[in-house]
């Protein structure tokens, strides 16, 4: 099954997750209060890390176990999409103490009414594509 | 093995391994960006019919979702299987910061008080999970990406659009919490 490999990697993400307390509410708090280094910690060794891995699939053009040479497709460059956009994120990450991926992680650790907070997520989502065209981009 | 996996892992041992999620997404045939689910699930709930944004294949992305699905049973087994009990370990400062704010912190991942079922009934958990919720959705597809789309993926491949959405969600991060938590809690 083609999707089986995925399942895999998300549960190791999922447990990834958890265990570096990264979906806590508490530790994005401590962050954005620099009160404590695990967080950039965190961020900051996986893009060490990333930082290499990328490079290595371009030089060396690795390729998917589809066959296909791995891809990167660069983003349109703007500022006041990125900022505007990132700013609004921001707030959202603050106040509900979780990104998307830690959303999805906090349902499998039991808080059940994480999943409305998805379904706002969703519906932010939603209103985006309908207001999208009046936004600076 | 089992008691050191059942620890909170220290940020040199979680922060490679998210790169190393990201490669294999990579190597998959995928990419890392979480966000993307949201949008798929507005175009499988058809949303295309408002929406051109939302008009288009969205069966390619089924590989996300399962990713997703991954994540809630991960979730669950660390939770369940590899979890040692030990409340959690956050700064002083923070936990003494919040308290002023009337939140509170019983050693939990998260603030029961916002966390229940029943605390969407109150200003504040309505608040932290419908608001919050919102503006992350709204926010990450105006940006075009999340933390693991821009943060991890985009800046990992040193991509300048990423860094200014960086930026921008420590902007919004930093007055969420210093202008509006003192507004929001007190």
């Amino acid at each position: 099954m083609k999707y089986f490999k995925y399942l895999f990697i998300g549960i190791l993400f999922g447990i990834i997750m958890t265990k570096s307390e990264a979906i806590s509410w508490y530790r994005i708090q401590e962050m954005f209060r620099f009160q404590s280094f695990h967080m950039y910690g965190i961020i900051a060794s996986a893009l060490g890390i990333g930082v290499v891995l990328t490079q290595f699939i371009k030089r060396i053009q690795l390729k998917s176990l589809n066959g296909e040479v791995i891809e990167f497709n660069p983003k349109e460059m703007s500022i006041p999409r990125y900022l505007l956009g990132g700013i609004v994120f921001g707030l959202g990450w603050a106040l509900s103490g979780a990104c998307p991926g830690p959303m999805f992680t906090l349902v499998g650790n039991g808080y059940s009414v994480i999943l409305v907070a998805i379904g706002s997520a969703i519906l932010g989502t939603f209103v985006y594509g309908l207001v999208r065209d009046r936004l600076p981009h | 093995m089992i008691e050191f996996v059942s620890q909170a892992w220290p940020w040199y041992v979680s922060g490679p391994l998210i790169a190393m999620i990201m490669f294999l997404l990579l190597w998959a045939g995928g990419n890392f960006g979480v966000s993307s689910n949201l949008r798929t699930l507005c175009a499988i709930g058809g949303a295309g019919r408002k929406s051109k944004f939302f008009d288009f294949k969205w069966k390619d992305q089924i590989w996300n979702l399962v990713f997703v699905i991954g994540a809630i049973i991960g979730g669950f087994i660390a939770t369940h299987s590899l979890s040692s009990g030990v409340p959690l370990q956050i700064s002083q400062n923070t936990i003494s910061d919040l308290s002023d704010l009337n939140i509170g912190f019983q050693g939990g991942l998260v603030p029961e008080e916002f966390f229940t079922w029943s605390s969407l009934a109150s200003i504040r958990g309505f608040l932290v999970l419908i608001v919050g919720g919102f503006l992350v959705g709204f926010g990450a597809r105006w940006a075009g990406g999340c933390t693991s789309g821009h943060a991890i993926s985009g800046l990992s491949n040193l991509q300048l659009p990423s860094l200014i959405a960086v930026i921008g969600f420590f902007i919004g991060g930093l007055i969420m919490t210093f202008l509006f938590f003192p507004i929001i809690f007190n």
